[in-house]
């Protein structure tokens, strides 16, 4: 099964890398990772993605709840919840048809085309990872140049909160 | 008045009581070094390998339940005490390890005697800290001997760089640390504990079966009261030998890969497993599937994240042992029900014919020197009341089985990372903290050449330890191995060209004893324990082709056991 797990942390060098190097240590995957200073600045909030049993998600949980640096965790993936990611694609617009295409493609989708060149347009596009995974199928596979994806994060639906 | 870094090291260590520091001089740390050569406060124990000192720290604090304290350089001094934190770490030891550092502004820049000392312990600490500022130097020392000392105890390294202990600020002892990251439980559910003290009530073939929590945790006592009020059968992992005195009938022994035949099998037929501070190492349970599989399982522990770890428990209880046993022991008496005596009889019964194999059993009239028997006649010249370290591996089980733990901190050995080297300098650190005490240190001529550097730190400090090394020719678990699973095939498990370690010993300045034949084993130990001021070595020239029973081979159920 496939968890969002979101933890408030103590933003202080090496936090990160107490996280990443649990997982590596103890073989749990993560898919995705993404951790940004919170409006609170002495704290980080962290989302990872990551896939397992119960019983590893349990291990998971707990093990990371037992580093000193983690104030506070929630697994997203127990409650109702909206999760979001964003790319940047990078894709050949050279003849007409082709920018014509894409433009189409992008409003379907709700992407931005942030940069043009002659022979390129970046996109911007924000959903969850299916969305994006959709979008890429979409453009032909020759026509992309380059792709990132900031992980995914997310947040609990209602009044539910990960705070102090 | 204002103070350097090193100062308010020196200065903290002293405010928080502590007596002793092992530790190594260096680069990085002779600002601390020149602090404590101007006190006397703290007693510095200089070792001859850093390993040595976090080994010697760990003990400190295994005899005592006072956290062991530890200082080396930066770099290889580093990377040398990583041995023995990562020995501590496994075995849940409340150590604080201060490494120096190159300067600050030097970091990263591959300085002389520069490592990432965060980076390479993080994996093997319970926290680690990097002390950029002075300011923050005391309140982070006490959050690193809080949090060493706290919840399930562990390892905590600070490391600070060499100009952080030259700049100054004012120094105030901080009492007190709260931090909103961590914040251990100690009192466990007292519905869940009810539910726990039905079924023992309700239980017909139950066990407990207990560990280095109970012994760590100090609550032998708790532990004891509550097996005898309930009249339950009790086996120890190799961690928690001492927590329920050895000579007690309702003592099965130890359990797991070298467990007694009937603690073994009672793990195998029980319908209740009690387990009070063990974590259900592989060690002691050999294959998962096969692990108690008819019983329903109470686990007490203060991690969270040991509870279903390797096997998953019906009625877990997170919290500090001690406290949840006199929970458990006041709800027994206001229940006024008594356990299920007929059962109880009748599971008994069979434990006996279980025990009646007697699967510790040796040849008693072999010409040659019987390990088993030096560990038993160490156990009647000392009364049973010494401390006992061991290294690790034949003569680490066979210290396990034969000595007869009655009192908890009493034995110390390294039992989950199992570290060869650790026996020596253990027995130092033992020693330091009880100078009147016994100390036995049961080695190997294997194990003890991991350390043997340490013989002059003894001279150094007059420890009048006393070694027993069985020496056997062989890496002798190894050995076993081969000779049970690789065809007998002893692949670098030999080791030629032996030092004489009588000359060894003496050569370091201590007293040196060869012992080769059965009949002057006790004669030697008691005649070493005389010289009540001076280390012995004992060289006991042992079977070389005795074999550790009982055996449960990795991967089998503990009902698999190759008996003698």
């Amino acid at each position: 099964m496939r968890h969002i797990i979101s933890i408030l942390m103590e933003n202080e060098a090496g936090a990160l890398s107490r996280v990443a190097g649990l997982f590596s240590a103890r073989g749990y995957n993560i898919e995705s990772l993404s951790v940004a200073p919170t409006e609170d600045e002495s704290l980080s909030r962290l989302t990872l993605v990551t896939r397992g049993s119960e019983e590893i998600i349990e291990q998971i949980t707990k093990q990371l709840n037992k580093l000193v640096d983690v104030v506070k965790l929630l697994d997203l993936t127990e409650g109702p919840h909206i999760e979001r990611e964003m790319m940047l694609i990078k894709v050949k617009a050279g003849t007409a048809s082709q920018r014509e295409e894409i433009k189409r493609l992008a409003d379907i989708f709700r992407g931005n085309i942030i940069d043009v060149t002659d022979t390129t347009f970046t996109i911007e596009l924000t959903g969850d990872v299916q969305k994006l995974d959709a979008f890429i199928e979409t453009i032909k596979q020759t026509d992309i140049i380059e792709t990132v994806r900031s992980g995914v994060t997310g947040i609990s639906r209602g009044a539910k909160a990960l705070t102090l | 008045m204002e103070l350097t870094g090193a100062e308010i090291i020196s200065r903290f260590l002293k405010d928080e009581g502590v007596e002793h520091l092992f530790g190594y001089p260096g680069g990085a740390v002779l600002h601390i070094y020149d602090a404590l050569y101007q006190q006397d406060a703290v007693k510095h124990v200089l070792v001859r390998h850093e390993q040595a000192a976090t080994h010697a720290a760990d003990a400190y604090a295994r005899s005592t339940g006072k956290p062991g304290v530890v200082l080396v350089t930066s770099g290889p001094g580093a990377t040398n005490a990583v041995t023995g934190i990562a020995t501590a770490y496994m075995d849940s030891i409340p150590l604080v390890v201060i490494t120096g550092q190159v300067n600050s502004t030097l970091i990263g820049n591959d300085a002389f005697q520069e490592v990432d000392s965060v980076g390479i312990t993080r994996p093997c600490v319970k926290h680690n800290f990097l002390v950029k500022d002075v300011n923050d130097l005391a309140l982070t020392l006490k959050k690193a001997f809080y949090i060493a000392t706290t919840g399930r105890p562990g390892p905590v390294v600070v490391d600070i760089p060499k100009d952080v202990t030259a700049e100054r600020t004012r120094y105030v002892y901080p009492k007190k640390v709260t931090m909103r990251s961590y914040n251990p439980v100690v009192k466990g559910h007292s519905g869940q504990i009810k539910k726990a003290v039905n079924m023992m009530l309700s239980a017909k073939r139950p066990i407990i079966y207990s560990g280095g929590g109970v012994v760590q945790g100090d609550a032998a006592k708790s532990l004891t009261d509550l097996a005898h009020q309930f009249g339950f059968p009790v086996t120890n992992t190799s961690m928690g030998l001492g927590g329920f005195p050895a000579s007690d009938n309702q003592f099965l022994g130890m359990l797991g890969m070298h467990g007694t035949y009937e603690a073994n099998m009672s793990i195998s037929h029980c319908d209740l497993l009690i387990a009070i501070g063990a974590r259900f190492d592989d060690r002691v349970t050999g294959k998962i599937e096969k692990f108690a599989p008819g019983a329903r399982i109470i686990h007490i522990d203060i991690d969270p994240a040991s509870i279903s770890k390797n096997v998953k428990v019906d009625v877990p209880i997170v919290g500090d042992v001690n406290a949840v046993l006199k929970v458990m022991l006041g709800q027994l008496k206001e229940a006024g029900r008594s356990p299920d005596g007929e059962a109880l009889a009748k599971w008994w019964q069979q434990i006996e014919q279980w025990r009646a194999k007697e699967c510790l059993k040796y040849d008693k009239s072999s010409p040659l020197v019987k390990p088993q028997n030096v560990i038993e006649t160490l156990h009647k010249v000392t009364k049973g009341n010494a401390f006992v370290t061991s290294d690790v591996g034949q003569h680490q089980m066979w210290a396990a089985q034969y000595y007869g733990f009655d009192k908890p901190r009493r034995w110390i050995n390294s039992g989950g990372l199992g570290t060869m080297g650790f026996g020596l300098p253990a027995a130092m650190g033992v020693q330091f903290a009880h100078p009147k005490a016994q100390v036995a240190c049961i080695t190997g001529e294997g194990s003890i050449q991991m350390n043997i550097q340490e013989l002059s730190t003894c001279l150094q400090y007059n420890l009048p330890l006393k070694i027993l090394c069985l020496n056997n020719g062989y890496l002798g678990m190894v050995r076993q191995w081969q000779e049970f699973f690789y065809e007998e095939r002893y692949s670098h498990s030999y080791m030629e060209s032996l030092p004489d370690f009588v000359k060894l010993a003496e050569a370091y300045g201590h007293v040196g004893m060869q012992i080769e034949k059965p009949e002057d084993v006790e004669g030697a130990i008691k005649e070493a324990f005389k010289l009540k001021d001076r280390l012995v070595f004992m060289n006991f020239l042992t079977d070389p082709k005795e074999n550790v029973y009982p055996m449960v081979p990795a991967g089998a159920g503990l009902d698999e056991m190759i008996l003698i």
